[in-house]
């Protein structure tokens, strides 16, 4: 059995990369994430898990990182915004679509749609991006621009 | 930011995962499960809880089991709610979890989380009641089985240190025609101002609530009312609504009259929809 | 050229790679952190606060209480303490500041305090506020100190402001009124929940230097305010604002700087942070305002407005912060974009024991709008017209006078009827009836128009500066704000278009730092590309000057020869031989190393002229220097048995005067349509009768997700606005004003009865929103 009391040296998988990190068992990967890796793309829009301006993806899956133990963490791998470069789909596709005014929900979205296509590699059908991206909140958008974001990263088959 | 620390425990199997109840709370470190850890994060942010030690049930190979044998299907309680959606094996199970909180807390929130939160809501107990569930539990008196209604009157009754290991569903629920309708104030994502779960078995209809009194319930006096064909659905929608165990919940999301009311509509597009099948 | 084009925002590619930094985004080592303890009582006086177990905690280094800063604050009169000061106004005021080592001890420490109150009376409407022997939020009223003339607190009331409008003959008009309402309002305040919370930091080295990191509209402001307050030469303070994670007004108040400088001074000048959780970003920090009001409207047989009486209470909290000023901007566009010749307008700014009101989008003009577009849709009804007949008839035209008898023209107003008659069409409008579509169920429209002006200090500035990179691109630095808003990209489209390039070839400086870039008075009011863009446009023709002296030396040739275009410097006489401007804007080497010029550096200023103060007697003057109005339906389909309803579309038209940007103008007014549509249907900063907000996170205070928007339609119209860059007119804020008005309208028709207040819940849909309302006369 694992237990951990006061700072323990654990080893987190980010952005593929393992880091060791020292942290106490109630630190918060949102907040490990942001000031010990510097990896400040997840942010602390709510601290209550209600905004998902944190999310980040574990295991193919979008967390929201305020409601995960930096402890919990480990052994999983952990993708943050940092880790899509720029090359992912998704980036593009926000940056066509002006899918963001202010971008401090943004990397949130980006997370929840990446781990969308990644968990639905065809189209889904409509209720299903809804039910994924209404996990987030935007406060500038009307919310048609990520949508249509959200399009391009299913290509219409090629037409007859 | 949790401005308190506390041990964390990751127990590999069941008996070590009580014997560290033990041990922590002989440590006097008042311990707490911990599944998901939504709800116990955020109660301890708040300074609601500070609890000095939690023990992270999630690694426990008996507490992930999702199956299906030949009488019944299993549902472990470190099982996410996206787990059990996705695994479809309970429809109306499906429908309740897809339901609770958003998609990406879905991933993270447990089964047996949400059964045993203070949040007030726990609408996942709604099939559970309606299907004569069972509820496997590990604690003192080691690994038991018992019908899960003689453990949950609204909320979980759990000796210390005992802990939810699975939930059993009979075969025939994942069969049963089933309703869930969720009301809520106007956003989609949101605590229930009417959660109603409805199966019927044997020509008759179960139905369980949740957000209109304080409590989650099934109700045995409603259910006579609603299944009594003799009166008309508006009757009959009336009879129930009248046999409230306690007022109706009032709060910042809606008055108790205003619940009421939005069950009274709940109930009538249910039976409707309860008297189209029957057709 | 730049003009017209969608170009995507300068910054995206920074905000979907992470690399946009936001204010707490800065590396956190070696600072301090700073937490609060905010009060749990409306209206007390305090009675003890004792600190002994939280002094106990590890690595406390200093906490603080009213009793450590005397100064009181306030843009236009100074009434609030940093930290209260013997009394708390409101639930969530801040009471003792904690500085320690980390966050987990200042967070404990801040919970170990402990706080004894003896609760006072509260009032928390303006109705109870100026009821006969109402407890008194601030006694006196008029001991502060102000900092603006035009402020009216009146002594042994609530009232902290008053503003009327006076024009024509109201007494004389009504009677000939063939048709007249009268209706009262009553709308709660609610919260700017802009995504990123409220922060910021503050260190002071040995020699007293003050660097302020923030998240704030308005760096310069800060500046001003601890320059003024703490007696400090404002050059040697600095403050410096990365990326914004949303404002909406609500970053435009100086507040954690306040307290952020108080901290760090308390711990001898060491680098502190100050961060507040979403609750009390909520109930803390300034909200939204609340607004009650009455209005009367009389039309003749014609369906003409010939009198109009209103009052406007606002609800500005516990502290006027810059609610005198939007309780002005009610009154000055106080009718709406109509043609009325007798008008009686009060506008008053109560105190009451809220959290206190700052600005929001749109400057309580999404408030006063519902208000007046529902009086308008009763007054249509009663009337027999159409709603947007009605409309059109009334509409504010070239030679009307606005309610402080600014004359009207195209260039000042833009053009009512375009955009009413525009959005007719783009949303299919279908007269203000209820469609039944099945049993229970109807479809219905609601119409509402809109109009605003600014009411920025009459004698508010812009500046810009340009430099040249050695490949010819451009450096543009202002000290606007990069907070969503999309000003930043629109600068760089005028600058393209007027030094003749491409606008890849424009860099912006996106952080403010007010150590290097001009001053800019805030990044508010929606008028960054009026008067940072007339700076811009300034400093380009300086550089053009600059360029042409360079040219002039180098071609051999007068200056007025030279010509500035596509990157080159040449002379008409021969456009064929130029010189690229990465070779002539850092001067010019000829051939034989000779070296011709100086290097081009661009400067433009900005001033606002012509503006004025209004009469306190009628209101006369001018506020702003132009109005950009618009038109607005919603479609609703709704549940007549269960009051509830589904969006099904929202339009807008709004004259712009030009578009610059056809995609960032259509997303900025959607996003503010969406912002309204949350903020009618579901928002409120709810209060039990104790005044404790009740709802203070986002689990319970539900924005609009996404699945549950309408169809959005946006049209411009473009009359230009003479003197403005290109014509353009503001635009960013204005999507949200008259939705909250078009869904009452269309909530209205659908349920056929008059809702006079928000949000609109079915909840409250079914109980008839009796709190404000009664029956039109």
């Amino acid at each position: 059995m694992i237990r951990y009391e006061g700072k323990t040296v654990i080893k987190l998988t980010v952005n593929g990369s393992v880091h060791e990190l020292a942290v106490r068992p109630s630190d918060l990967l949102l907040d490990v994430l942001r000031e010990q890796l510097g990896l400040t793309a997840a942010k602390p829009g709510c601290k209550n898990g209600d905004c998902g301006a944190c999310t980040v993806v574990i295991d193919g899956w979008p967390a929201k990182s305020c409601l995960v133990l930096a402890v919990e963490a480990e052994g999983h791998a952990i993708l943050t915004v940092e880790g899509l470069g720029g090359t992912a789909a998704v980036q593009r596709a926000f940056v066509e679509e002006n899918a963001f005014q202010c971008g401090y929900c943004t990397s949130g979205f980006l997370m929840v749609c990446h781990a969308l296509q990644t968990q639905h590699p065809t189209l889904p059908e409509e209720y299903v991006i809804e039910e994924w991206l209404a996990s987030n909140v935007c406060r500038c958008t009307s919310y048609e621009e990520i949508r249509a974001a959200v399009g391009r990263l299913y290509p219409p088959e090629d037409a007859p | 930011m949790i401005p308190f620390n506390f041990v964390y425990c990751r127990p590999a199997t069941l008996e070590q995962a009580y014997e560290a109840f033990g041990q922590l709370q002989a440590e006097g470190k008042n311990p707490v499960y911990y599944a998901g850890g939504s709800e116990v994060i955020t109660l301890c942010r708040a300074g609601s809880i500070a609890p000095g030690a939690v023990i992270d049930l999630k690694e426990i190979p008996e507490c992930r089991v999702l199956s299906a044998d030949r009488e019944d299907l299993h549902f472990g309680a470190a099982r996410t709610l996206n787990d059990i959606k996705e695994s479809r094996l309970v429809p109306l199970l499906t429908l309740c979890c897809g339901r609770i909180a958003d998609h990406t807390n879905q991933c993270r929130i447990t089964l047996g989380g949400n059964l045993c939160g203070t949040i007030l809501y726990r609408e996942t107990c709604l099939p559970l009641l309606l299907a004569d569930a069972t509820v496997t539990l590990f604690g003192g008196r080691g690994l038991h089985a018992v019908p899960f209604q003689s453990v949950f009157d609204g909320r979980m009754q759990l000796e210390a240190g005992e802990f939810i290991v699975e939930v059993g569903l009979p075969g025939w629920a994942a069969q049963a025609p089933h309703w869930h309708i969720k009301r809520t104030t106007n956003e989609k994502i949101d605590y229930p101002l009417v959660s109603l779960a409805a199966l019927c078995k044997d020509g008759r209809l179960r139905v369980a609530l949740s957000g209109v009194c304080s409590y989650p319930f099934r109700s045995a006096e409603i259910e006579d009312v609603l299944n009594d064909s003799s009166l008309s659905i508006e009757r009959r929608v009336e009879g129930a609504a009248a046999l409230l165990p306690e007022p109706a919940y009032s709060d910042v999301r809606g008055s108790g009259q205003y619940r009421v009311f939005v069950l009274k509509n709940t109930l009538q597009t249910l039976l409707e929809a309860f008297s189209n099948d029957q057709i | 050229m730049a003009i017209g084009e969608s170009i995507p925002r300068k910054e995206a590619w920074d905000k979907v790679t992470g690399r946009a930094q936001y204010c707490d985004d800065l590396p956190v080592t070696g600072l301090l952190e700073a937490r609060l303890l905010t009060s749990t009582c409306a209206h007390a006086t305090i009675v003890r606060i004792d600190m002994t177990r939280a002094l106990a905690v590890d690595g406390v280094k200093s906490i603080l209480t009213g009793d450590d800063c005397p100064e009181l604050f306030g843009p236009l009169v100074q009434d609030r303490p940093a930290l209260a000061r013997g009394v708390v106004r409101y639930a969530g005021e801040p009471v003792a500041l904690v500085v320690a080592q980390d966050a987990p001890a200042a967070e404990l420490a801040a919970r170990l305090i402990e706080v004894d109150y003896a609760p006072l009376p509260l009032v928390l409407t303006p109705s109870q506020a100026l009821a006969d022997g109402a407890p008194l939020v601030h006694c006196p009223v008029n001991g502060y100190k102000k900092v603006v003339t035009d402020m009216y607190p009146e002594a042994g009331t609530n009232i902290a402001s008053r503003y009327k409008i006076r024009k024509g003959d109201v007494q004389a008009a009504f009677p000939k009124c063939t048709a007249v309402v009268r209706q009262r309002f009553a709308l709660p305040p609610s919260d700017h929940l802009a995504m990123e919370v409220r922060t910021a930091r503050a260190e002071i080295s040995a020699d007293g230097q003050v660097l302020i990191t923030t998240a704030s509209q308005a760096p310069y402001t800060v500046k001003k305010q601890l320059a003024e307050a703490f007696l400090i030469p404002a050059g040697q303070i600095q403050v410096k604002v990365p990326f914004v994670g949303g404002g909406f007004g609500g970053k435009a108040p100086v507040v954690l700087e306040i307290l952020a400088f108080l901290a760090s001074r308390s711990v001898g000048g060491k680098a502190v942070r100050l961060s507040i959780p979403r609750e009390q970003d909520m109930a803390s920090a300034p909200g939204r305002l609340g607004l009650e009001a009455d209005i009367t409207l009389g039309a003749d047989g014609d369906g003409l407005i010939r009198a109009a009486e209103m009052t406007y209470w606002l609800d500005c909290g516990a502290y006027t912060d810059i609610a005198p000023n939007m309780t002005k901007a009610i009154a000055v566009d106080c009718t709406g974009p109509y043609h009325i010749e007798n008008l009686h307008c009060d506008a008053l700014c109560v105190y009451t024991n809220h959290t206190y009101a700052t600005s929001f989008r749109s400057f309580s003009h999404e408030s006063y709008t519902f208000c007046i577009e529902r009086a308008m849709d009763l007054l249509a009804d009663k009337c027999g017209l159409d709603p947007l007949e009605f409309r059109l008839k009334n509409a504010i035209r070239p030679g009307s006078l606005t309610p402080t008898q600014v004359l009207c023209s195209d260039s000042l107003t833009g053009d009512l009827t375009k955009c009413l008659t525009g959005v007719k069409a783009l949303s299919a409008w279908e007269g203000g009836r209820a469609v039944p579509i099945k049993q229970d169920t109807v479809r219905a429209m609601g119409v509402a128009c809109f109009w605003k002006s600014a009411n920025p200090p009459t004698d508010a500035i812009s500046g810009a500066m340009i430099t040249f990179n050695s490949d010819g691109s451009v450096n543009l630095n202002t000290g606007v704000v990069e907070m969503g808003s999309g000003g930043q990209t629109d600068l760089a489209q005028l600058l393209a278009e007027r030094l003749r390039i491409h606008p890849d070839q424009v860099h912006v400086v996106m952080p403010v730092d007010t150590r290097t870039a001009p001053e800019n008075w805030k990044t508010v009011a929606s008028l960054t590309h009026y008067m940072a863009g007339q700076a811009v446009l300034r400093a380009v023709d300086d550089l053009i000057a600059q360029l042409r002296q360079n040219g002039a030396q180098a071609f051999g040739c007068p200056p007025d020869e030279i010509e500035v275009a596509n990157g080159r410097v040449f002379s008409k006489k021969n456009p064929e031989d130029f010189i690229a401007f990465k070779d002539i804007a850092q001067g010019y080497q000829s051939p034989l190393g000779e070296s011709i010029g100086e290097p081009v550096l661009g400067r433009g200023g900005f001033m606002l002229k012509g503006l004025s103060l209004l009469s306190p007697e009628t209101g006369l003057g001018q506020t702003g220097p132009a109005w950009t109005l618009g038109a607005q339906v919603v479609e609703v389909e709704a549940s007549l048995k269960t009051g509830s309803y589904r969006l099904i579309s929202a339009s807008t038209v709004m004259d712009v005067g030009r578009v610059v940007n056809p995609a960032l103008m259509h997303a900025m007014v959607a996003g503010g349509m969406s912002m309204g549509i949350s903020l009618a249907s579901r928002e409120a900063m709810t209060y039990d009768a104790q005044g404790i907000p009740q709802a203070p996170n986002l689990r319970s205070y539900k924005l609009l997700h996404i699945g549950q928007e309408p169809d959005y339609r946006v049209a411009f119209v473009e009359t230009p606005e003479e003197g403005s860059p290109y014509g353009m007119r503001s635009y960013s804020e204005h999507g949200i004003i008259g939705i909250p008005a078009a869904l009452g309208n269309a909530l209205s028709a659908a349920f056929g009865r008059p809702l006079v207040s928000l949000p609109l819940t079915p909840e409250r849909i079914l109980n008839g929103l009796e709190e404000g309302g009664h029956d039109p006369v």
